[in-house]
């Protein structure tokens, strides 16, 4: 469009100014950014329900909200962060605005595709806020039958046609990355020099276009029980509320994955950046990210074990899910030994990734507790269950979602946050997590049934510590929201490659990048991450 | 509140419990090894091998294949040991001892009914004897809900239209938690109650007067056996199933237990889900050499009544093959 390369040059931020060149985009970074707000302002409504039924949780009786308001704030709670921000969170923003410049193309392979996702996205997001307004949904963000389909008062038919129709968004994304990483990557890049977060991307992409559907399939018979009276699900009728389980499950335990592995990608990202290493067993870590893909899909049944599927099933369950956490341990290892003999520099994105590791390492080893069938029996359902996803998501997946919301800011936005508030936010969001979520695992073990609105007093110190530790952790997302956000009205500007970081990203494009990504004819000829290159110390 | 006068485990009321508390310190053990060993690794290169000049340029390390080996075939072991030592705990204790007393549950939004052997019926409360295994056979009314003894270290889901099992056995005399472990709608987290162990000779007394120290006296009282007899003549299930010339289905009269021929060729135990499916679904399972006549009683008989049934098929159905 642009081909007057005098100062300054339009990049993709300042070419159109108008409501309607961001709405009509097609452009993958714009696209990219809208996700960015509009997911910012679900996980705002999630986090907004988490506080209040956490002030409710500080005491053993009901004091702050009534049974069924707190039923509706815990299933919004877990719809919108699954379903609006964990899910599309990576992919959907960091994704989206990646996966075309790292591999040097000029676009995804479907720009108005990709667009659609988005409005797809928003459509569901407005069933479901719709279903909130109406005054909400109360079944769990599981939906579990017959209770959603026969017995709940409230609006499952909108909630449920939000995130069937959400679904959807994931589905035509995932077909974009595939097609896009397949068959537009610059000339050598070949996969074993793909980045990793590319890697990531490809495989969560996969899960997507394969599990997804299944959702969708799931939802829609609720759907058509609870309107039609169909009996699928409802013993009345002949139907078997547990094969809901069975179909609810094989969707949402590789979503697991789908939330998890694009933040693998970003700690690889980040990890190589600032320790100055090529990550460790490269090609361990790519390929661990595809066997997690496949066996995930064959774990489903862990999620019940109490459920009456029978015990052999189970068994096999129990089996597959300790396999699964060999390649997940081999991520893990390779991460700690890329920092061997590097150079560290505990910058903002740096502390996430590391403060990633910890956590994750931790969801990882009471995933196996819970796998553990006879452990399993006291665990499930309990108060160490609900720590244990939440390490996994939370202190997993959030923080390598906020390492790389800092590490790629200067890229998307052309400026340098302030650091030392970014490492303040960081440090405290570490700390406020743990504070929050470790009580949980003691008040599980202890016996405290997760969904409990009042309970027994002798659970009551757990609660009372978490409630605090949610606290801390909320001014921790605070600080970060306001060093983030400031920086784009105060920042300096970045430059094209402040971390002096190795990908196409960096080294070829802009900060921010033009409209068509690339000024220049991109060419690889090194692995990736390669930090001896001494190209990456130059000035931009 | 004196933080340190805080419980932080929860008690073991069973040989099972404490056998399971063993499994857990050994997750224990290897989980807080990683997590120490890993941290303090991390912690350790950041520290050793920290940036001292932005013109910094490591090395690079060669990938070794030492740390892939390693690092999937220790975990891998570890992991193992979990697998075969969580399902043997697991298998072992599944089965019920013979010698059990069943009691049977009936979760219902919000609300747990038991009812003993003799017909007592208690709410939310169980009140059992000590040192004698107790094997609970349990329905839902509505949705989903799930039987939880947490001093016992047992949970199982309660569902419509299905009967569950689980059984514990009681060492110690106390009251303990019941919960329900699984979401069921606005007043889930009130469908709780307590298990009442008592001495023999106290549950003896519970049973006949619903009087013990402290509880709550019974609703109501009768027989499941001789109602589930009376239930079973008055339906002329005898004329169809007790063996009698030209009766038109199969003799189920003294069959519980035993495994039954099916039209398909397949076999399948004549337990409580497959009398109750059959009463309700009758032509799931077409018994081998007999039409498929029989009528639904669904609709005509209601949860309790299949109950009786069972209780009184049950009854006559020892020591006959």
């Amino acid at each position: 469009m642009n081909d007057n390369n005098t100062s300054p040059p339009l990049n993709y931020l300042t070419n159109g100014h108008t409501v309607k060149s961001w709405l009509l985009t097609v452009d993958h970074k714009r696209i990219g950014v809208l996700y960015l707000i509009a997911m910012t302002c679900f996980f705002l409504v999630g986090a907004t329900a988490a506080t209040l039924f956490r002030l409710e949780l500080a005491t053993h009786n009901a004091n702050v909200l009534a049974n069924d308001t707190y039923n509706r704030l815990f299933t919004m709670h877990g719809i919108i962060m699954v379903f609006f921000f964990l899910i599309p969170a990576v992919p959907g923003v960091l994704g989206n605005f990646l996966v075309p410049l790292m591999i040097g193309a000029k676009d995804v392979a479907f720009p108005r595709l990709n667009l659609a996702s988005w409005y797809i996205y928003m459509l569901g997001g407005l069933f479901t806020l719709a279903a909130i307004i109406g005054g909400g949904i109360d079944t769990g963000w599981t939906f579990y039958t017959p209770y959603s389909s026969v017995y709940a008062d409230s609006h499952v038919i909108l909630a449920g046609t939000g995130v069937f129709i959400t679904g959807f968004s994931s589905i035509l994304t995932g077909l974009n990355f595939i097609v896009t990483i397949h068959k537009m990557r610059a000339p050598g890049l070949t996969w074993m020099r793909l980045p990793l977060f590319i890697w990531a991307q490809y495989s969560t992409a996969i899960i997507n276009v394969l599990g997804t559907p299944v959702l969708a399939i799931t939802l829609l018979l609720v759907l058509a029980e609870r309107v039609l009276g169909f009996g699928i699900f409802d013993p009345q009728k002949g139907g078997d509320p547990v094969l809901y389980q069975h179909m609810f499950w094989f969707y949402s335990h590789p979503a697991v994955y789908i939330m998890i592995l694009p933040g693998f990608g970003v700690v690889s990202e980040v990890l190589a950046c600032f320790s100055r290493k090529r990550i460790y067993g490269y090609e361990f870590v790519a390929f661990s990210s595809l066997a997690i893909a496949a066996i995930g899909f064959f774990v489903w049944g862990h999620h019940m074990f109490t459920s009456s599927q029978s015990p052999y099933a189970g068994l096999i369950f129990s089996i597959l899910t300790y396999l699964v956490g060999i390649p997940t341990a081999i991520k893990i290892f390779n991460w700690t030994a890329t920092l061997y003999k590097g150079s560290v520099e505990l910058s903002a994105p740096m502390l996430y990734t590391l403060g990633f590791i910890g956590l994750f390492l931790v969801g990882g080893l009471t995933g196996l507790f819970l796998a553990t069938k006879a452990l399993n029996v006291h665990l499930h359902d309990t108060y160490f269950v609900v720590a244990h996803f939440h390490y996994v998501m939370v202190g997993g997946m959030m923080m390598a979602w906020l390492a790389g919301l800092h590490f790629w800011w200067p890229k998307m936005f052309g400026k340098l946050y302030n650091e030392f508030w970014a490492r303040v936010g960081a440090v405290i969001i570490f700390f406020g997590f743990n504070f929050t979520f470790f009580p949980q695992f003691i008040a599980g073990y202890m016996g405290m049934p997760r969904r409990y609105h009042v309970y027994d007093i002798e659970y009551q110190p757990f609660q009372m510590l978490s409630t605090a530790g949610a606290f801390f952790m909320g001014i921790g997302l605070i600080i970060c929201l306001v060093t983030l956000v400031s920086s784009i009205f105060t920042g300096r500007p970045s430059g094209k490659n402040p971390w002096k970081a190795t990908g196409l990203e960096w080294n070829y494009a802009s900060s921010p990048p033009d409209t068509h990504n690339f000024t220049v004819p991109v060419k690889v000829d090194v692995e990736a991450y390669d930090y001896t290159d001494e190209r990456i110390y130059q000035d931009a | 509140m004196n933080f340190f006068a805080i419980k932080t485990s929860p008690i073991a009321a069973s040989e099972f419990a404490r056998e399971w508390d063993k499994l857990w310190a050994y997750l224990m053990a290897v989980s807080v090894f990683f997590t120490v060993a890993i941290c303090g690794v991390i912690i350790f290169f950041a520290i050793r091998y920290r940036r001292r000049s932005d013109a910094d340029r490591p090395a690079p390390t060669k990938d070794g294949k030492l740390l892939e080996i390693l690092g999937s075939v220790i975990p891998f072991i570890l992991v193992m040991i979990m697998f075969f030592w969580g399902a043997k705990l697991y298998f072992d204790a599944r089965i019920p001892p013979k010698d059990a007393i069943e009691i049977l549950v009936t979760g219902k939004q919000w609300m747990w009914k038991m009812q003993h052997p003799n017909g007592k019926r208690e709410i939310n409360d169980l009140h059992v004897p000590v040192g004698v295994p107790i094997k609970l056979t349990m329905t839902s009314e509505d949705v989903i809900h799930s039987f939880y003894l947490p001093d016992f270290r047992k949970k199982m889901d309660v569902l419509p239209g299905k009967y569950t099992q689980m059984w514990f056995l009681p060492e110690k005399e106390g009251r303990f938690h019941l919960f329900c472990a699984e979401y069921c709608g606005t007043e889930h987290s009130l469908m709780i109650g307590s298990l009442y162990v008592v001495s023999q000779a106290e549950y003896e007394r519970w049973l006949s007067t619903g009087m013990t120290s402290g509880s709550v006296v019974a609703a109501s009282s009768e027989d499941p056996v001789a109602a589930g007899q009376a239930l079973w003549e008055v339906h002329c299930m005898a004329a169809c199933h007790t063996g009698r010339p030209g009766a038109i289905g199969p003799n189920i009269h003294h069959a519980f237990g035993t495994m039954r021929e099916l039209e398909t060729g397949e076999f399948i135990l004549m337990d409580e889900n497959y009398v109750r499916n059959s009463m309700i679904n009758p032509n799931d399972d077409i018994a081998k050499g007999y039409p498929a006549a029989m009528n639904s009683f669904r609709g005509t008989l209601n949860n309790n009544q299949m109950n009786q049934i069972i209780a009184y098929l049950k009854s006559v159905g020892e020591g006959a093959q």
